[in-house]
């Protein structure tokens, strides 16, 4: 089950959930910027929801394969093909031995994650298989993929034998997919929920209603550390110094430039700019999908509403689990019969 | 029952709680901050993901998703809030402090010129010479009170006032690793090549990030690290000897 990096693309990285428990030592989380699309691509593939994936960031990845190998691409468009046909995102799909499978340029949305049964055979560090580039820490010697690199992936499942069995028999794919537009519209102009930050109540009442009712754009500075959001500046009621302390996925900081920055996956794991909000969970990976020169209206929530959003995904995210369990086992019974 | 630990608690998102201990950066606060992670640690609830202690208060992560279906006795209340309560229960079941031992640490640093573009800023915000703020900066002895920001990266507690200094207006996209800086009443040192908004007066050539060792960090909470200056000329014999 070896993969050859043909081309690496502009910044390939294998992450998964993230790397918890360390961050006392101040250890970065990383992991992927967009979870959901990184669960369902291991779904699709029979893995389980936090095993490792590629991350593919603007430009894709060039990957040849000596095996049979079935894998999912999920996230954003990079307009994939397989020996330069068409190849469907968002279900299984079997790639040949000898077969080149090629991403492009991303045209809706950031990030696409391709997921490979059995999952990718590289150390967990410290927990994690997550690459953190700036450290050299996790992945593929902590760093990007580079052409000629070779991947070697694991077992897959029996779900996972399951699509590959009934993918050998016949050349078309999988009658069904994932419908993505459940999860994403993958579009430039986004409403990003946040709930009220440690120090909300110390900007302006204006910055307070200038954050939600004007615009933010992305900055070209907006990578898997942050994203600098640049709009009208936040400012507070009185200038004060803040002591540095835990900060979290999603954080919005302001430093005293009035300018926003949204923490991403690589966050520092504290900060010393107030918070003027948090952006909720359920909403981080339409978030992740964001190009430079995007659009974010922010929508305040209560913290009861930012939960219910994500006990929803959540909710989705199982049914889903649950459904490709069972096309999973009518095609063994399908080979079996 | 009475507990020493007066705390209060607030959301970080959906997925963190911040509990407070006290306020500003004191010796007696940070006891109670270990005292609760490590009480934390020891006891964690189901959906309990890690703690990080900070100069007066703890963050505790947790995963929403599983502590709102654990539990099923608490079923009216959100994640939140069944996080909250156990957190309650932890701290108000400890009643006694323990004090830690402190391990000394020397940290070798060229002040100045290259290694210390900001130098000359924190001199001339202080009314200082360059030479005071360096014999400032050198004869404290500093408590490592967290660890945090990027792998490694300690923040001491135990700078003279004298040479406090607010960050810089916006963040510098690249501070080159072993940077020592001062930001605000705050001084530290970048193990990492990183973006930052703190002053930064010199360099050490020590390594603080250790990812082959566990824990992967020089320095530890409750430490205490003393700098020491060096020449340009020992800066680069100690780099050749870390080879």
């Amino acid at each position: 089950m070896t993969i050859c990096v043909r081309q690496p693309g502009m910044l390939t990285t294998v992450q998964d959930c993230g790397r918890y428990g360390s961050q006392k030592y101040g250890v970065i989380v990383s992991g992927a910027m967009d979870l959901l699309s990184l669960r369902i691509a291991n779904l699709l593939v029979g893995n389980q929801q936090d095993e490792a994936t590629l991350e593919m960031t603007v430009l894709g990845a060039t990957l040849e394969f000596e095996e049979d190998q079935l894998v999912a691409i999920t996230g954003g468009d990079f307009q994939p093909t397989i020996d330069g046909n068409p190849a469907p995102m968002w279900r299984p799909i079997l790639i040949r031995q000898g077969s080149i499978l090629q991403c492009k340029s991303v045209i809706r949305g950031c990030r696409a994650y391709i997921a490979f049964a059995g999952g990718i055979q590289l150390p967990t560090v410290l927990g994690s298989k997550s690459t953190y580039v700036k450290a050299a820490l996790g992945g593929f010697e902590g760093r990007a993929l580079k052409k000629e690199d070779v991947l070697t992936c694991g077992t897959p499942s029996a779900t996972g034998r399951a699509f590959q069995r009934q993918l050998e028999t016949q050349t078309m794919p999988l009658p069904w997919s994932v419908d993505a537009n459940a999860f994403f519209r993958f579009q430039q102009t986004e409403t990003i929920r946040f709930i009220e930050g440690s120090e909300y109540a110390r900007f302006t009442e204006d910055s307070q209603k200038t954050f939600e009712r004007q615009p933010y754009s992305l900055t070209m500075e907006a990578d898997r550390m942050g994203y600098r959001l640049q709009g009208e500046a936040l400012q507070l009621s009185e200038t004060f110094e803040l002591l540095s302390e835990g900060v979290t996925y999603g954080t919005i900081q302001v430093p005293s430039n009035g300018q926003p920055i949204i923490l991403m996956a690589d966050r520092q794991t504290t900060g010393g700019y107030p918070k003027i909000g948090q952006v909720i969970s359920a909403d981080l990976p339409k978030l992740a999908q964001l190009q430079p020169k995007a659009t974010i209206h922010f929508q305040k929530v209560t913290l009861q509403e930012a939960e219910r959003a994500l006990i929803e995904q959540h909710q989705q995210l199982t049914e889903l689990a649950v459904a490709i369990q069972l096309k999973g086992q009518r095609n063994n019974e399908e080979t079996t019969a | 029952m009475s507990t020493p630990f007066d705390l209060s608690i607030r959301p970080l998102g959906d997925a963190a709680i911040v509990v407070q201990l006290g306020e500003g950066i004191s010796p007696t606060v940070h006891t109670k901050v270990k005292n609760v992670m490590q009480a934390i640690e020891e006891n964690p609830f189901i959906g309990f993901v890690e703690a990080l202690p900070a100069y007066n208060n703890v963050t505790i992560y947790y995963d929403p998703v599983t502590v709102f279906f654990a539990y099923p006795e608490m079923k009216e209340q959100t994640a939140f809030e069944k996080a909250s309560a156990f957190i309650h229960n932890i701290v108000e079941q400890l009643d006694d402090m323990e004090t830690v031992a402190s391990t000394i640490i020397d940290i070798p640093v060229v002040y100045g010129g290259e290694f210390g573009p900001d130098l000359e800023e924190v001199a001339a915000h202080t009314h200082l010479s360059e030479e005071e703020v360096i014999h400032i900066h050198s004869s404290n002895e500093y408590l490592v009170y967290m660890i945090g920001f990027a792998p490694g990266f300690p923040f001491l507690g135990g700078m003279d006032e004298r040479i406090a200094t607010p960050r810089k207006e916006s963040p510098r996209l690249a501070i080159p690793a072993g940077s020592v800086g001062i930001a605000g009443k705050q001084t530290g040192v970048y193990p990492l090549v990183t973006p930052g908004g703190w002053q930064i007066i010199g360099r050490t050539p020590t390594k603080l990030f250790l990812p082959d060792r566990n824990p992967p960090s020089l320095l530890n909470s409750g430490d205490t690290i003393r700098f020491v200056p060096i020449s340009e000329e020992q800066f680069h014999q100690w780099k050749e000897e870390e080879q």
